[in-house]
């Protein structure tokens, strides 16, 4: 592949984009975790003295979304399976408490990756209460010393904590405490009260070591880790573009604009997540014929990443749609956020209408009605009661679910935008 | 397995056989020759005399005791009625730990000569159920061909310490009577006469209790032997011949093959006689009888096709072409020929003919597909010389009952089981349609359709999963292969339909079977309808390539002994305790009562570590013979789903049955109410009590209730955290049977907790003593949770490792360490959560406090808070963000929990609430601001 992407410029082009997308999108891990080098290595003891010496633990990978909790532990699960005695030795289990909503699912699949159905037979599993008692009953057998160390691995480890009398995870946990078949648990959450869930037989038994994930990088680290994500690794084919490529992913982090959308994005959110799906924007604009990442490439895509989905939609709006959400904006103004119904903004519009209007004609009522549908569709206005079906559609009590400056933008951006409207917009905030 | 159904509504009446031989002047008791039970409402009789083994009522329905009768007496009014008994052991009474010392797998069939003392071998008479039939076998002779496993074995001894080989002599009396070919004797070597007793083999898988149809039968046969003469046979003959014709095309085609197997006058005798005892209204039992004969032929071909045992049942097969009439001449019962098929066919018949007169319903009940490979009948042969084979008939129809799952005590329910296999016989009634029409033998024969039916039932047993384990087909051989025959029975019928037809059907005559056998769940079809774990299944996890490493140095030495699970050398700072809970065990054990104790305490402070640390004293006691031997069980209300899962774990535990949870219920029910005279006491550990909390805490209830009966021998320990719990959650019944026996274990103090890791520890000197006093003070303020304390520790050690620049070269663990591994575990993580967070969001937690000073609430919209927050970051400087970006904020907030937020569909309305104190976010944010 290499030697044929040498042959034409344009497939350098491709190589590049197909490097930086792995890495962006999290299918590769990278070399090492950037920014959380001891909960590494503390997480990395804690899983080889479990697959080494059958020492049986528990732990909490605490963090926000996006801080890296599942990419550290498959970083560490990697490591560990390099380790030649390790290899063989371990069972890893991995559960996720999206997927398996509750202890049934989750001991089905628990025997499933264990490779416990042989014993089963044929898939064909018996009742949930059997289940239990069968998997304690393989844990139980086991010993410290001769039996392979179980990794169970709980994804979303707050949503295990919901289950039923935390059956599982005071087994699991109870497991692990005792001298049975050696087991590591290794719960991921974002939850930073996760503690708090767990009832206190099951918080009694786990071991309350928690690794955080709490990223504290300044800026100027996470320029350079900017940097380091777009730059090319060094095993590239092409020297000469791998260094014109560095070169100018260089100047780009240099550059002020550059800096600045990575300062206002620095202070939205730390974490890489939001960072590669900037990069990963910018990235799609190289091409052959426009080898580097500009500085308004980055520009457009903090755009495209910041822009307010609510403005986009106002945006698409009619006039008379338009003229309806500065009613209730005027409504929400004089009643301070109170609940409106569909006459109100009726009659304030007419008002308008009456009182104004130079370029908007006059609308029958049900095409009006028809707009304001159309909104609460659009849910732009949100029904309040949430019993509907016994009040008529004009009297049903509505709320705007628009901050006024998001229409006042709509309105600046909105085409043809007639002067009166915008002049009624703005009247109310004399 | 074989097993036994006791059945507890029949009642069955004990009276004194002969003249009282010896009299006791001392005790005032008369020694009794033999002992005659009845059945309430039968006329037979079953008759015990010393030297003959017994089963005797015990807590197991299928597996009732085994003991060999030594003397039977009584007092001066004959009301008490006392039998000496010998014990011997099933292996599923030897407890459960002592079961590897057998060192080989048992025989099934296999019991122990008792040689204990803790069991009373007075036993109340009343509580025999039947005979049985032992055998001794030497101990270098293997154990007979499963052929004769109607009959126990005895090989070793059991003195509650080991097995041992039994002494030949003292099995020798018995050995004198029974003949040690491997076929059982038709009659009880001591049986008088006219008592007609109870053959021993077949005895063992019919008589745990005198079943009423048994009796009945013996009745019966007694009573139509005496009218039976050869000559009104002879008139009856050409009476059934005449009928014979009539038959449909599969009665004769069993006709044909009746004549073509065996033909003998005997065989055709007994088929005619039951067929023309009541030629014209009972024809249509007589018409059963003969689709029973075809049902054999075919069930023996499924049979056949079954993998395991197809070899041996061909063989039979083809047997029973042999001549018939050598069999008849061997002058008494014993004989050992293997014609299989046509003495199970006359057998099957000939009880019913013999009892057609007078109980003319029975008639139905005895037409029950059968096992064939089963050696009962072989010995059953029927004869001419009548009074030899009367017992052998008896045998083969309780067998048959037994085989149903049904046994009904009243007519009515004869009945209704009549009908209930009627139904099912669909063939016979398709039949019984086309009887008028004259029909020539041979040629309306549907052996092809039969095939076909073969096939499709195969097909549907395989869909079922049935013939996944041969090896339970084999064992489990009466009712499997009872399954598929009257499966066969139907299918046959149903040819035309469609296989999901085939299987419905099959299963509603499942499902009416299941309710007609309501005391046999072992046989309820839903087991077999959804195959289930094995029981035979022996989980566990792959085994590692490497072995474990031990611990290299000190600080690995000193992890591995303060993890939890190591179990430590001996239990420090909970002796009152021990001693306490000791006390109160030992006693119950020693005398033979039952108990209940409460146990309460916060978690980590020792409570199932102090009962299994009694529980291994007492265990080293009893092995040392200082108490009487006693069991040891443990539940635990989080190791199972469902409270009512309880009884299904102590029964299991108990007995290794595995059951429903309803009929654990009540097997645990019948187990601790009924007397048993060699009963171990029992200990409970019900752990997590609390959450076997039902609606009706019938669990609780039964758990309490237990022990107070008399003959329980139940002691119940029970663990749950609170100490209030019997008056907070149970309701007074419940509360007042667990009593007022309660212990509370205390937090620890530091000085217990001190004392604990150094006792781990155990002379590993890894921790400097300051060290030691920090955690275990800071422990005992927090929660005086021993593991937390351990845990600490253990953490501790880590830290002392990776601080060191060389893990060989670090030192003890240091105050240091020990306040990182501290500060780990207790510090709470939200001020350095809100520290990392981004700038944004710090700035979102301020606009929130300062939209929550401004409104004088502790909550506030979304929308008010992003006023603030716009506002807040002109004032910072910052470009103010868009209301999507702010939302992710919020939700990024939300998602640590720093925020507690309503669902997001509510978008800019969603209500916000700080989920840390007000003061906490501003110190955590103080930094920033300046």
């Amino acid at each position: 592949m290499c030697t044929l992407s040498r042959q034409r410029k344009g497939s350098i082009h491709e190589l590049v984009q197909m490097i930086l997308r792995e890495r962006f999108c999290h299918q590769r891990l990278p070399e090492k975790p950037v920014g959380m080098e001891s909960q590494h290595k503390h997480l990395l003891e804690l899983l080889r003295r479990t697959a080494v010496h059958g020492e049986s633990n528990s732990v909490l990978i605490v963090g926000p979304r996006g801080s890296g909790k599942t990419m550290l532990l498959n970083c560490v699960l990697r490591e560990l399976l390099e380790v030649k005695d390790v290899n063989k030795n371990v069972l890893p289990v991995h559960l996720n408490g999206l997927l398996q909503t509750d202890d049934r699912i989750a001991l089905k699949e628990i025997t499933r990756q264990l490779n416990l159905e042989n014993v089963v037979g044929d898939k064909v599993f018996g009742s949930f209460a059997e289940n239990l008692a069968f998997l304690l009953e393989a844990l139980k057998k086991g010993d410290r010393s001769s039996s392979r160390p179980v990794l169970f691995i709980l994804d979303e480890f707050d949503l295990f904590a919901h289950h039923k009398n935390q059956t599982l995870l005071y087994n699991l946990l109870d497991v692990s405490q005792s001298a049975q078949a050696p087991v590591a648990v290794i719960g991921l959450t974002c939850r930073l009260d996760v503690l708090e869930l767990l009832e206190k037989r099951v918080k009694s038994r786990f071991s309350h070591r928690q690794i955080h994930l709490l990223s504290s990088l300044s800026f100027i680290q996470y320029l350079d880790n900017v940097r380091s994500q777009l730059s090319l690794p060094q095993d590239f084919p092409d020297t000469k573009f791998y260094d014109e490529w560095n070169d100018s992913i260089k100047t780009l982090c240099e550059d002020q604009l550059v800096v600045d959308v990575l300062q206002s994005h620095y202070n939205s959110s730390k974490d890489f997540r939001s960072l590669h799906l900037l990069l990963m924007l910018a990235l799609s604009r190289v091409s052959a014929s426009k080898p580097a990442i500009k500085p308004t490439d980055l520009l457009e895509a903090s755009r495209v990443c910041m822009v307010d989905s609510k403005a986009n939609i106002l945006h698409g709006l009619s006039i008379l749609e338009l003229c309806l959400i500065i009613a209730m904006k005027h409504l929400n103004d004089i009643y301070e956020g109170e609940p409106f119904n569909f006459q109100m903004v009726h009659n304030e519009f007419k008002k308008f209408l009456q009182r104004k209007s130079h370029s908007i004609h006059n609308f029958d009522k049900p095409v009006v009605i028809k707009a304001f549908e159309h909104l609460q569709q659009l849910e732009l206005i949100k029904s309040m009661d949430s019993s509907t079906a016994k009040i008529q559609k004009e009297y049903q009590l509505m709320k705007l679910l628009l901050d006024h400056s998001q229409i006042m933008e709509a309105l600046q951006k909105y085409p043809q935008c007639p002067t009166d409207v915008k002049q009624w917009a703005m009247s109310a905030f004399g | 397995m074989v097993r036994y159904f006791t059945r507890l509504r029949v009642r069955r009446i004990y009276k004194w056989g002969g003249r009282p031989y010896i009299f006791d002047r001392k005790l005032k008791s008369y020694g009794f020759e033999y002992l005659n039970m009845s059945v309430e409402g039968q006329e037979a009789v079953t008759t015990v005399t010393p030297g003959q083994y017994i089963l005797i009522e015990g807590n197991d329905d299928e597996y009732p005791f085994v003991a060999k009768l030594l003397k039977l007496f009584g007092d001066e009014s004959h009301k008490q009625k006392k039998a000496l008994v010998q014990w011997f052991l099933r292996l599923s009474e030897v407890p459960q730990n002592k079961k590897l010392l057998l060192g080989r797998s048992p025989h099934p069939q296999e019991i122990f000569y008792y040689l204990g003392r803790a069991c009373d071998d007075e036993i109340n008479a009343e509580s025999i159920l039947g005979t049985v039939h032992v055998q001794h076998v030497p101990e270098d002779t293997p154990f007979p061909e499963p052929g004769t496993k109607d009959t126990l074995y005895v090989k070793l001894s059991w003195d509650t310490k080991a097995f041992n080989v039994l002494d030949p002599v003292l099995m020798q009396d018995t050995s004198a009577s029974t003949p040690p070919k491997p076929a059982p004797p038709l009659f009880t070597p001591c049986a008088s006469p006219t008592a007609t007793p109870v053959s021993r083999g077949p005895v063992h898988h019919a008589l745990p209790t005198p079943d009423p149809t048994v009796m009945r039968r013996a009745g019966s046969v007694s009573d139509t032997r005496a009218t039976m003469s050869a000559g009104k046979r002879s008139t009856l003959e050409a009476e059934s011949i005449h009928s014979a014709s009539k038959l449909s095309a599969s009665k004769i085609l069993s006709a044909k093959r009746r004549g073509s197997a065996a033909d003998t006058p005997g065989v055709r005798k007994k088929l005619q006689l039951s067929i023309g005892a009541s030629p014209g209204k009972k024809m249509t039992r007589a018409d059963v009888l003969c689709e029973l004969l075809d049902e054999e032929m075919e069930s023996e071909k499924v049979v056949s096709l079954k993998l395991s045992s197809s070899v041996s049942h061909s063989l039979q097969h083809g047997c029973s072409l042999s001549p018939m009439r050598s069999g008849c001449k061997t002058p008494n019962g014993q004989r050992r020929f293997p014609w299989k098929l046509t003495s199970i066919s006359l057998d099957r018949l000939s009880p019913t003919a013999l009892g057609e007169q007078d109980f003319s319903s029975d008639l139905l009940l005895a037409v029950i597909p059968l096992a064939l490979e089963d050696e009962v009948f072989e010995a059953g042969l029927p004869t001419d010389a009548g009074s030899a084979n009367t017992p052998k008939k008896r045998q083969a129809t309780p067998r048959r009952n037994y085989v149903r799952g049904q046994k009904p005590t009243t007519p009515s329910r004869r009945k209704e089981s009549a009908m209930a296999i009627r139904e099912p016989a669909l063939g016979v009634l398709a039949e019984e349609d086309s009887e008028d029409s004259p029909m020539q033998p041979i040629a309306l024969t549907p052996r092809s359709k039969r095939k076909s039916a073969q096939l499709v039932s195969l097909r549907i047993r395989k869909q079922l999963n049935l013939l996944d384990n041969t090896q339970e087909l084999i064992s489990d051989g009466d009712d499997d292969c009872f399954v598929p025959s009257k499966k066969e029975l139907q299918s046959s019928s149903n040819e035309e339909k469609t296989d999901s037809e085939e299987e419905t059907v099959a299963k509603k005559t499942r499902g009416r079977n299941c309710k007609t056998s309501v005391r046999t769940p072992h046989k309820t079809p839903s087991k077999k309808v959804t195959p289930s774990t094995p029981r035979c299944a022996t989980p566990c996890i792959p085994s590692r390539t490497v072995p474990a490493r031990q611990p290299g140095n000190i600080l690995e030495e000193a992890r591995a002994r303060l993890h939890v699970s190591s179990v430590p050398e001996s239990l420090p700072c909970r002796e009152q305790e021990f001693q306490d809970i000791y006390n109160f065990v030992e006693s119950k054990v020693m005398d033979g009562t039952g108990g209940c104790m409460y146990i309460s305490g916060v978690p980590g402070t020792g409570k199932t570590a102090t009962i299994h640390e009694v529980i291994r004293c007492l265990q080293h006691a009893s092995d040392m013979d200082e108490i009487p031997t006693f069991r040891f069980i443990e539940i635990n209300g989080m190791k199972m789903t469902d409270p009512h899962q309880a009884y299904v774990q102590i029964l299991q535990k108990l007995t290794d049955q595995k059951v429903t949870a309803d009929h654990a219920a009540a097997l645990l029910e019948k187990r601790f109410s009924n007397p048993a005279p060699k009963k171990e006491t029992t200990v409970l550990l019900v752990d997590e009590l609390d959450l076997l909390w039902t609606r009706k805490q019938n669990v609780m209830y039964n758990l309490f209730d237990w022990p107070t009966r008399r003959h329980a021998r139940l002691v119940v320990l029970t663990i749950a955290n609170t100490m209030d719990l019997p008056e907070r959650i149970m309701i007074n019944r419940v509360a007042s049977r667990l009593g007022l026996t309660r212990m509370s274990f205390q937090p620890y103090s530091f000085k217990q907790l001190q004392q604990i890791i150094t006792s781990r520890l155990n002379k590993v000197k890894a921790f400097e003593e300051d060290a030691l006093q920090l955690v275990s003070r800071k422990v005992a303020a927090l929660s005086g949770d021993a593991r937390r304390c351990l845990d600490i520790c253990r953490r501790a050690t880590e830290i002392c490792e990776h601080s060191a620049s060389h893990p060989s070269s670090a030192g003890l663990v240091k105050m240091s360490h020990v306040m990182e591994a501290l500060d780990e575990m207790f510090s709470s993580s939200y001020i350095t959560a809100i520290r990392c967070a981004s700038l944004q969001e710090q700035l979102f937690l301020r606009a929130v406090i300062a939209e929550f000073r401004r409104l004088g609430l502790e909550e506030a919209t979304f929308q008010q808070v992003f006023v603030q927050h716009r506002t807040l970051s002109r004032v910072e400087g910052l470009q103010p963000i868009s209301v999507s970006e702010g939302l992710a904020v919020c939700q990024r907030l939300g998602a640590c929990r720093l925020l507690l937020l309503e669902a997001s569909r509510l978008d800019m309305l969603q209500r916000v609430r700080l989920n840390v104190s007000q003061d906490d976010v501003l110190y955590a944010l103080k930094p920033v601001r300046d």
